[in-house]
C-alpha cells in the first residue's frame, strides 16, 4: 500500500507493507537514520519520533497508521539555519550524551516534556525520561541538558 | 597555550553529528545488492542434534542460501585469546568454538542455522521451515552441580565441566592457612556477583562484504577493536590474510566489554558474503542480543578475612567459581583470574592472599569481560567482607580501612598478588568522599528519615583497579595470546593541520574531542587543527582497541610518543631554515624559536617545508611529516577512589533508593575534567544497576527468564540520583607520559559494594542486622530479608 | 513479523464488518499487540485499526458518570479526566509519555493484562463496558488473565466510569516493565467502597471483597489490620514471591485509604 505523510516538513510518500513499521520507513525508505531502534518491547526509545506533534516510538506504530501525519524526526529539530536547537545545544553543553545511540530518542521526548512544561522540575525530567533508556552517562547530565535548555540554573539542582 | 589543551572540558565535536541524526552506526550503512541473514538459535540448552532439514527452506521466496555447521569446511572455531595454566601446570580445558552448533545445542540461543534471503523478513519466514530433530539433554546450569562427577557435560570431549581450578599464588597457600588458624579475629562471608547484560543501547550489527575484482573481504561491525576482530577473524577462523581483510567499526553506540568479542555473526556475514557474491547484513534484535551477546560477571564465592587482635588484617583467601558459559568467549578466561585475582590486595597491606578460581562451563550464554572485568568481582567480595568485619568488630568502617591502607609514604607497593602500584593516596580520595558526602551529617538525616518512617543507610567502598592494559611481555608470560600496545599514526599536513589514526576505539568516550586536546597542549595548536581517525583497519595501524580504560593511558600514550617524533623531526627542519642547532629550537604556542635569539617560524612555515622541501636538509632527513609510535606499558595504571552512598528503605516495600552518592576518584592527571566526570556518572548508574536492579537470571532447564526489557530491570532515569563526582586527589601514573590512569570502569567497580554497605547499614540501624543480601537487592529480597 | 493487510475505517459498523473475517484482529494504539507481532506470537490476516473512528474519542461526563470512548489514549485521560482526578493519574503513570500517546483505554481493557493498570480502575469504579453490541459489567468483563467476556470481532466503544466520591491509585512498578508488580485502586461510593488489585494475581484483576467491607464499615486504614491477602493465588516471578505480592496488596490499599482520608 502507499502512505504519504510529511516529514521534517517535506512531503514524502512510499510503498508499504501492512507490517512496515514506521522507524524502517524512516530508517530504510526515507534514509533517516537519526532515528534508532534499540529494543524490540518498546522499552528503550530510541526510537521516538513525533506524530502530529505527539512524541511516539517508531518501533510500535505501523507506517501505514503515520500515513497523512505530520512526522518529525531527529533530522528536523535544529534550527533552519543548521545551527543547534537551543535543547540540542544544552545536550552538548552539558555533555549529555556519550555514545549517541539513545541521543535522537532522548532530544525528541525531552522536547515534548518542554512543550508541555516550559520549566520541569528535576523529578518531572525524570519521570518523563521513563521510557528512554541511556546506558552511557548515568542520566545525570542528560536531566542537567534538559533543565538547563528551560532556562533553568542547572549548577542549583545537579551535584558538581 | 591553546584554550582547549589539556585540563578543560571542551565540549564534544562529535556531539554535533549525534545531536542532528548524522551519526553513521553500522546498522545505518546499506551496501549495494546486500543480502539479510536471519539466524535460527536454539530454544533449548543443550540437546543431541541429530540433523537439520533445510530443504523447504531453501525453496522460499527469496532464499539465496540455507547455511548449517557442516558448510563451514575448512573454516576454524571462534578463537579464545587467553590460555589460563591451573594449579597443577596443566593449560586449561579448551573446547571447540564452532560458528554454529555442530552435532549438539550448548546453550539457548545458539545459532543452528542461518538463512540468507533478499530481505530479512523472507529469511525470517523461511527460518520458520527449518524442522531440527534433536535430542533434548539435561541441562547443568549451577556452577557448583555442573562440577559433580555425574553431572551431564557440556562438551563430551572434555573431561569435566571444569575449564580451569586455578590458584593464585598457589605457593603462598599454606602460609595463608596458617595466618586463618593464627587470627585473633575471622570473618567470612559468601555472596554472589550476579551475572549482567552489558546492554549498550545500539544492538551489534555485522555486514559482511566481498569484492571479486581483488578477492578481498570487508566487514563492517559493532566492535571496539577492529583490528583485533581482522587478525581473530582472518587468521584464525576465516583463513583470510590480513591485506584481504578490511574492519570497520564506525560509530559504535556503546560497548561496555561486550563489543570486544570475536562472534560467530561476524564471521558468518563476511565468510556467507564471499560464498553469495552478496554483501549479507545481519542487524541484532534486542531479544537476540539477550541470548547472544557475552555475559558479564556470575560469580559465587566465599570470602574469608583474618586479623590480628588490632584489627590489621593478616591475610585474606577466596573461593570462587566462575560461569564461562557453553564457550570460551575471546577473553573469558583472564576475568576471573589475571583481572581479579591481582586485584584482591585491593587498598590495604594485607599480607597475604590466597585466591582460587574454579571456571565452569554450562549450558548458558558465554560469559566475558563487562565494565571492569573481575575487579568488581574482586572489589564487590573486598570491601563487603571488610564491611561485615567492621560490624562484627564493632569498628567504623571507615576507620578500619583507614588503618589497613597502603600508606602514601609506601608507594610504589608490591602486593602479595604480583602487581605493583605505581601511585596512589587513599587517604585523601577517604577524606574527600567523606567531606563531599557530608558523612559527618548522616546522623541528622538519618533522623529525618526515621521520622517519616524510613530506614536510612550510609555505606562506603574503596577500589582500586589495574587498568591502561597491559604489559605485553608480562601478559604473555600470563597466557594472553595478543600483545596489549597501542598505535597511533600522526600526520601532519603541509599546511600544518593534523590528522591522528589511532588504535583505540571511541563508542562514547570522546576520543574526537580529547585526544585533540593532548597533540594541541604539545604543540600550541588549536585543537580545531587536529582530526581524529579511528575504527578502520584500512586507515589506521595496528591498534588493539579500547576496553580496561585503556585509551588514554595506552592509546593516549602512543600517540604522545609519534607527536614527540613530530615534534622533533619539526625542530630539525626548522633549525634547518633558521641555521641553528636543532637542541637550540624551542617549540612553544605553536612557534619554533631559537633560543635567546628573536628568530622564529610558525608551526605552518615549518610543515609546509617538510612538503615542500626547497630549503631542506635532504641529505640528513626525509622530507614529509607523519610519524607512528606503538606504546607498550611498562606497567598497569592503578586508579583508586573511595565511594560513599546513601539509601533510604521503605520498611513496608522494601524498596530502595539511592539519596546522595559521592565518587571521590584518583585517575592521575585528567585531560578533559566533563568527559571524565561523565564516565563515573555512567559507571556508577551501571553499578547501580547491578546493585538494585539487573539480573540474568536461567531457570534449571536452561531457559532465559530475563529475556528482554520486560524482565531485565534497566537503570532508568528515575532509579539514578544525580552523583557527586570529584577527581581532584591526583597522584600521576609515574610510568606513562601523560601522568593518567583512567577512568572508564571506575564508576562500576566502586558502586556495588557502596550500595550494598549502605542498604544492609541501614537495616543494621533500624535493628535489623541482615549479613548480607545478595544483588540485585529488589523490594522483595529486601522486603524478604527484614520479615525472615 | 508476519505480514497483515491493513484497514482504517472511519465507523464502527465498517470496522464490525471488517472484523468479521476470521484473521481479522482489531489495532487500537497497538503497545502491546505491537510488540507480540514483532515476536511472531500473533498473526492477524488483517488488522482494523479503529482509530480512525472518531466516534469512539473523547471524554465526557454527565449524570455523575464518565464515559471514555475506547480508542481514548492514556495521555488524553491523563489530560482531561479531570472530573475523575485518580482515573486521570492512573492513565499518566501508564508506561512513559510515547506509549501513552498511542495506548488507549478500550486496548488496555480488551488486552487484561494481569499487570495492567486500566483494570484496577474499571473493576474499583464497577465501570460497564460498552461495546458495539452491548454493555458489560466489569465484574463480568474480566475472566482471568488475558481473557474478557469479549466475543469476537466485538469492539469496546465506549467506557463508563461512575466517579466516586473519592478515589486514590497506588501503583508499585515492576522495576524492568514498568507494569504494576502489585497496583491497589480505592474508589469509595455514597454506597460502599470498593477496592481491585492487579498485578498480583494468576486470575488477573480481583477485587479484595474483605478490605471492600471493612472499609465498607470503617474508611480507614486501621481497619485493614487484621486483614491479609492469602498469597496461595499470588504470582511468584523473578521480581517478586506471592508472599511479597500478598503483602504489598495491603500495603498500597492502606495506602491508597489513607491518601483519599
Amino acid at each position: 500500500m502507499k502512505v504519504q505523510m510529511r516529514v521534517n516538513g517535506r512531503q514524502v510518500s512510499g510503498e508499504v507493507e501492512g507490517r512496515t513499521l514506521l522507524v524502517t520507513f524512516l530508517r530504510d525508505g526515507q534514509g533517516l537514520t537519526g532515528t534508532h531502534t534499540g529494543c524490540d518491547t518498546s522499552q528503550c526509545g530510541a526510537c521516538t519520533v513525533h506524530v502530529d506533534g505527539l512524541q511516539v516510538k517508531s518501533c510500535s506504530m505501523f507506517a501505514a497508521e503515520a500515513d497523512g501525519a505530520e512526522v518529525t524526526t531527529i533530522e528536523g529539530m535544529a534550527n533552519a539555519d543548521g545551527s543547534l536547537s537551543v535543547l540540542q545545544q544544552a545536550f552538548q553543553d552539558h555533555h549529555g550524551l556519550q555514545c549517541g545511540f539513545c541521543t535522537p530518542g532522548m532530544v525528541m521526548a525531552a522536547a515534548t516534556l518542554l512543550e508541555q512544561t516550559p520549566e520541569p522540575t528535576e523529578a518531572q525530567v525524570r519521570h518523563h525520561l521513563q521510557g528512554n533508556i541511556c546506558r552511557c552517562t548515568g542520566y545525570h547530565n542528560i536531566i542537567k541538558a534538559v533543565m538547563a535548555a528551560s532556562g533553568q540554573q542547572v549548577t542549583q539542582v545537579a551535584a558538581e | 597555550m591553546p584554550k582547549d589543551g589539556i585540563g578543560a572540558s571542551t565540549k564534544r565535536r562529535e556531539d554535533i553529528r549525534f545531536l542532528t541524526g548524522k551519526g553513521r552506526y553500522t546498522d545505518d550503512i546499506n551496501l549495494h545488492g546486500q543480502a539479510y541473514v536471519h539466524f535460527l538459535r536454539a530454544d533449548v540448552a543443550h540437546a543431541t542434534l541429530n540433523g537439520i532439514e533445510t530443504q523447504d527452506a531453501a525453496s522460499m521466496p527469496g532464499v539465496l542460501r540455507v547455511f548449517t555447521a557442516t558448510d563451514f569446511d575448512g573454516v576454524g572455531g571462534l578463537p579464545c585469546g587467553w590460555q589460563i595454566t591451573d594449579r597443577k601446570g596443566q593449560p586449561m580445558q579448551e573446547p571447540k568454538h564452532p560458528i554454529m552448533a555442530e552435532g549438539k545445542i550448548r546453550h539457548v540461543g545458539e545459532i543452528v542455522a542461518a538463512v540468507v534471503a533478499e530481505t530479512l523478513d523472507q529469511a525470517r519466514d523461511a527460518a520458520e521451515a527449518i524442522v531440527l530433530d534433536y535430542d533434548e539433554l539435561p541441562a547443568v546450569i549451577d556452577m557448583k552441580a555442573a562440577v559433580q562427577e555425574d553431572a551431564p557435560r557440556v562438551h563430551d570431549d572434555l573431561t569435566s565441566n571444569l575449564c580451569y581450578d586455578w590458584g593464585f599464588v598457589e605457593e603462598n597457600k599454606a602460609a595463608v592457612d596458617e595466618a586463618f588458624l593464627a587470627a585473633d579475629h575471622v570473618t567470612t562471608l559468601e555472596l554472589v556477583n550476579n551475572r549482567l547484560v552489558a546492554n549498550p543501547m545500539e544492538p551489534r550489527v555485522a555486514i559482511g562484504d566481498y569484492a571479486a575484482h581483488d578477492d578481498s573481504s570487508t566487514l563492517y561491525t559493532t566492535s571496539q577493536n577492529p583490528h583485533v576482530i581482522r587478525l581473530l577473524m582472518g587468521a584464525f577462523v576465516l583463513g583470510i590474510p590480513e591485506h584481504k581483510l578490511r574492519v570497520v567499526a564506525p560509530d559504535v553506540g556503546g560497548g561496555f566489554g561486550t563489543k570486544i568479542f570475536h562472534y560467530a555473526e561476524e564471521a558468518f556475514c563476511t565468510f556467507a558474503a564471499k560464498q553469495l557474491k552478496r554483501p549479507v547484513k545481519w542487524t541484532s534484535t534486542r531479544s537476540e542480543a539477550f541470548m547472544s551477546d557475552a555475559h558479564g560477571r556470575d560469580h559465587v564465592t566465599k570470602i574469608q578475612l583474618a586479623l590480628d587482635a588490632e584489627n590489621n588484617f593478616t591475610a585474606l583467601r577466596t573461593d570462587t567459581y566462575a560461569n564461562m558459559g557453553a564457550y570460551l568467549s575471546t577473553f573469558a578466561p583472564s576475568v576471573p583470574t589475571w583481572l581479579h585475582g591481582t586485584l584482591m590486595a585491593g587498598n590495604y597491606r594485607t599480607p597475604l592472599i590466597y585466591v582460587n578460581v574454579k571456571a565452569v562451563f554450562t549450558n548458558t550464554v558465554p560469559v566475558d569481560a563487562y565494565r571492569g572485568a573481575g575487579r568488581p568481582e574482586a572489589t564487590f567480595q573486598l570491601e563487603r567482607v571488610i564491611d561485615k568485619a567492621a560490624r562484627e568488630l564493632g569498628v567504623d568502617p571507615a576507620e578500619l580501612r583507614r588503618q589497613n591502607f597502603i600508606r602514601k609514604d609506601q608507594f610504589p607497593y608490591a602486593t602479595p598478588v604480583a602487581v605493583e602500584y605505581d601511585t596512589g593516596d587513599y587517604e585523601a580520595t577517604l577524606n574527600k568522599a567523606l567531606e563531599l558526602s557530608d558523612y559527618a551529617g548522616f546522623a541528622n538525616r538519618h533522623a529525618e528519615s526515621q521520622a517519616r518512617g524510613k530506614l536510612r543507610g550510609i555505606g562506603l567502598a574503596h577500589y582500586i583497579e589495574a587498568c591502561g592494559i597491559a604489559p605485553s611481555n608480562l601478559v604473555g608470560q600470563l597466557g594472553a595470546r595478543a600483545g596489549l600496545y597501542e598505535s597511533a599514526t600522526v600526520r601532519v599536513n603541509a599546511t600544518g593541520g593534523i590528522v591522528v589514526m589511532t588504535g583505540s576505539h571511541s563508542h562514547g568516550q570522546g576520543h574526537e574531542t580529547s585526544f585533540p586536546q593532548v597533540i594541541a597542549q604539545m604543540i600550541g595548536i588549536e585543537p580545531d587543527q587536529v582530526e581524529i581517525v579511528h575504527g578502520d583497519t584500512a586507515n589506521t595501524p595496528m591498534g588493539m582497541g579500547t576496553y580496561g580504560s585503556r585509551s588514554i593511558a595506552v592509546g593516549g600514550s602512543a600517540m604522545v610518543r609519534a607527536t614527540e617524533k613530530i615534534i622533533s623531526k619539526a625542530k630539525k627542519i626548522a633549525a634547518h631554515i633558521l641555521e641553528a642547532s636543532d637542541a637550540d629550537i624551542e617549540l612553544k604556542d605553536g612557534k619554533f624559536s631559537v633560543a635567546g635569539t628573536d628568530k622564529s617560524l610558525n608551526w605552518g612555515d615549518v610543515t609546509l617545508a617538510a612538503y615542500v622541501p626547497h630549503n631542506y636538509p635532504l641529505t640528513d632527513l626525509e622530507p614529509g611529516l607523519e610519524e607512528t609510535a606503538f606504546y607498550d606499558p611498562s606497567n598497569f595504571t592503578y586508579p583508586s577512589g573511595c565511594y560513599i552512598c546513601e539509601v533510604e528503605i521503605d520498611p513496608d516495600t522494601g524498596k530502595v533508593t539511592i539519596e546522595r552518592f559521592t565518587a571521590a576518584d584518583d585517575f592521575g592527571n585528567v585531560i578533559n575534567p566533563m568527559i571524565v566526570e561523565g564516565q563515573v556518572q555512567g559507571g556508577v548508574a551501571q553499578g547501580i544497576g547491578q546493585a538494585l536492579l539487573e539480573n540474568c537470571t536461567y531457570d534449571s532447564e536452561g531457559q532465559l527468564l530475563s529475556a528482554s526489557y520486560m524482565d531485565y530491570a534497566m537503570p532508568r532515569a528515575s532509579d539514578v540520583p544525580m552523583i557527586t563526582v570529584d577527581h581532584s586527589c591526583q597522584t600521576p601514573c609515574t610510568h606513562n607520559p601523560l601522568g593518567v590512569k583512567g577512568c572508564g570502569e571506575a564508576g562500576a567497580i566502586g558502586s556495588p559494594p557502596a550500595v550494598i554497605n549502605a542498604v544492609l547499614d541501614a537495616m543494621h540501624r533500624a535493628g535489623k542486622p541482615v549479613a548480607h543480601i545478595d544483588m540485585p537487592v529488589t523490594p522483595a529480597k529486601v522486603w524478604a530479608a527484614m520479615n525472615a | 513479523m508476519y505480514n497483515f493487510d491493513f484497514v482504517k475505517p472511519s465507523t464502527v459498523e465498517e470496522a464490525v464488518a471488517a472484523l468479521q473475517d476470521d484473521e481479522a484482529q482489531p489495532l487500537s494504539g497497538g503497545q502491546t499487540l505491537i510488540p507480540s507481532m514483532k515476536q511472531r506470537l500473533n498473526a492477524p490476516g488483517t488488522l482494523v485499526s479503529l482509530l480512525g473512528i472518531e466516534a469512539l474519542k473523547g471524554i465526557s461526563v454527565s449524570d455523575g458518570v464518565m464515559t471514555i470512548g475506547g480508542t481514548t489514549t492514556h495521555a488524553t485521560v491523563a489530560a482531561q479526566a479531570d472530573a475523575y482526578p485518580a482515573l486521570a493519574y492512573l492513565a499518566g503513570q501508564i508506561g512513559d509519555p510515547a506509549v501513552r500517546n498511542r495506548g488507549t483505554i478500550g486496548g488496555s481493557l480488551a488486552n487484561n493484562d494481569p499487570a495492567a493498570c486500566y483494570p484496577a480502575a474499571a473493576l474499583a469504579s464497577g465501570a460497564t463496558i460498552v461495546t458495539n453490541t452491548r454493555e458489560i459489567a466489569a465484574d463480568d468483563f474480566f475472566q482471568g488473565m488475558f481473557t474478557t467476556d469479549l466475543e469476537e470481532g466485538e469492539i469496546i466503544t465506549a467506557v463508563k466510569f461512575p466517579i466516586p466520591e473519592a478515589a486514590n491509585y497506588q501503583k508499585f512498578e515492576q522495576p524492568a516493565s514498568r507494569f504494576a508488580l502489585t497496583a491497589v485502586f480505592v474508589a469509595k461510593y455514597a454506597d460502599g467502597v470498593r477496592v481491585a488489585i492487579t498485578g498480583a494475581s494468576e486470575e488477573g484483576v480481583f477485587r479484595w471483597a474483605e478490605a471492600e467491607d471493612a472499609l465498607s464499615n470503617s474508611f480507614s486504614a486501621e481497619a485493614l489490620s487484621a486483614l491479609a491477602v492469602p498469597a496461595n493465588d499470588m504470582i511468584t516471578d523473578l521480581h517478586g514471591t506471592a508472599e511479597y505480592r500478598a503483602h504489598l496488596c495491603k500495603v498500597l490499599t492502606g495506602r491508597a485509604v489513607s491518601a483519599i482520608s
